[in-house]
């Protein structure tokens, strides 16, 4: 069986870069950082004091009174991406759209995290009968899938992938592998994250995953920089309609670009951290560029996991040279982690979107903040400023805890 | 000081995201003001919390209306 060929028609996105796709690829290309402090909650109390946080956002703008009030933040920001990927489609003006060959796969890294804290305090001061019985539908991940289809009448596939900062990716991919399968004709996938909450520093931080460079919040992401201290945790969703290419052609779809690799794999190492060899990562890049059927010296670009950690940086570094051996030299690799910080189960849908149009634009992204490269990190980080390059094809890495790796390859689509 | 019925209607708006004009004392919370079986075990809820009672869930079922809301917070409170 040969595979469908599947293509990306509509997309969306909130970042600390801004509130829909065109504001935040923007940023990224002046090499801005959407990093400050919280404000969400009062953080005097913690080491770390800085976030990516969704800014400016008008919820009435996107949701209805009901939704604004009785779901779950991650549900907000993944609603309104899927809404804005769909208006960006043309899904809605389509007649002749069959909607029972249409599904959602959008996930997310830890869910409903603000609505969990509220009625675990709720309860504890109550009582059970004081909780509410939105509590499981305004918290749990399935729940952007599950409204996104109420919302759009997409009544196709339905899922949602949960696979920390993996996520996104593992959600894309998918998708992608539904439609080349045939289970459905298009396919809205991505990842939303709302965890800069009470709990959600106050956990990775104790797990020493988070940058305390608190005094210079838009310096505290530098991958691959030797002065990085941990990762900054942030906010926000992205969300593709990907769309088998001859149902895009026949509906006259503007098509951004072509899904044509999907890889995963797993560590077996340790459940937060990688191994130093990073032999888990080029396992995953190894099955991409396996399923995209092309030689790994045509990849140009590399959107890197990236996370601004010791370990990682380092590993990454070390997977790719040992995928692409002399090649690597000549490739770019950066991390928009540097500007957007780790939106952890939206992290590969975002970055997924700077891949797409990093190709259709020729513009690499920049690594920023890299101001003296570590030992060990020794690749084209397109340090600080973004190049124009004529890139054809480009891979997205994430890589999530629990060992588990995802990779994306998508081509630009100029038929 | 607010009556029992402003502040009935003020909750039924907020709970169900519903205009002040759209409530009507005659409203009935599922057809009229599109409230599902989960909005309207939360709109309780919210009544024992603004009233500071608590409505057994027997009687809860019988409030179909904002007038019954109404009723059964005078004669409870």
């Amino acid at each position: 069986m040969s595979k469908r060929r599947v293509v990306i028609t509509g997309m969306g996105m909130l970042s600390p870069l801004g509130n829909d796709v065109k504001t935040s690829w923007e940023g990224v290309q002046a090499g801005r950082s959407g990093i400050g402090m919280i404000d969400r909650f009062d953080a005097t109390d913690y080491n770390t004091r800085i976030g990516g946080a969704i800014k400016d956002l008008d919820l009435s703008t996107w949701l209805s009174p009901k939704e604004a009030r009785k779901l779950d933040a991650f549900i907000h920001y993944g609603l309104i991406a899927a809404q804005q990927a769909v208006d960006d489609s043309g899904l809605a003006e389509d007649e002749a759209l069959d909607k029972e060959r249409v599904g959602v796969a959008i996930g997310s890294g830890i869910g409903g995290l603000e609505y969990i804290e509220k009625s675990v305090l709720t309860m504890d001061k109550s009582g059970p009968r004081k909780v509410s019985p939105f509590f499981v539908p305004a918290s749990v991940i399935n729940m952007i899938s599950g409204n996104a289809a109420i919302r759009f009448g997409f009544k196709g596939p339905n899922i949602a992938i949960v696979t920390a900062c993996t996520t996104g990716t593992h959600n894309i991919g998918y998708a992608a592998r539904t439609i080349a399968y045939g289970d459905a004709d298009v396919m809205l996938a991505g990842g939303s994250e709302m965890a800069t909450t009470r709990t959600g520093i106050a956990a990775f931080s104790a797990a020493r995953a988070l940058s305390t460079r608190n005094d210079e919040p838009e310096k505290a992401s530098r991958p691959w920089d030797k002065d990085r201290d941990g990762f900054v945790l942030s906010d926000g969703a992205g969300v593709m309609v990907l769309e088998e290419l001859e149902h895009a052609k026949a509906r006259g779809a503007t098509i951004y670009g072509e899904v044509i690799g999907f890889g995963m794999s797993d560590d077996a190492h340790h459940i937060t951290a990688p191994p130093e060899s990073g032999e888990g990562a080029a396992r995953s890049m190894v099955n991409a560029i396996r399923d995209a059927g092309i030689d790994p010296s045509e990849v140009g670009y590399i959107n890197a996991h990236g996370t601004s950690t010791q370990v990682g940086d380092v590993a990454e570094v070390g997977a790719v040279r040992s995928v692409f051996g002399a090649h690597a030299d000549k490739l770019a690799m950066s991390s928009t982690k540097s500007m957007t910080g780790h939106l952890l189960g939206a992290a590969g849908a975002v970055e997924g979107i700077f891949s797409v149009l990093a190709l259709r634009d020729g513009i690499l992204p920049p690594t920023i903040n890299l101001e003296n490269v570590d030992e060990g990190c020794d690749l084209d980080f397109v340090p600080n400023q973004a190049r124009k390059s004529d890139v054809r094809i480009a891979l997205s890495n994430s890589f999530g805890f629990g060992g588990t790796n995802g990779t994306l390859i998508f081509r630009r689509y100029d038929d | 000081m607010s009556t029992v019925e402003e502040r009935v209607k003020k909750i039924v708006c907020e709970q169900l995201g519903v205009k002040e004009s759209e409530v009507q004392n005659t409203s009935s919370f599922v057809e009229d003001l599109g409230a599902d079986s989960l909005d309207t075990v939360e709109l309780v809820m919210a009544l024992e919390e603004e009233f500071e009672t608590e409505i057994p869930d027997e009687e809860a079922e019988k409030l179909g209306t904002v007038q019954d809301a109404i009723d059964y917070i005078v004669a409870h409170t």
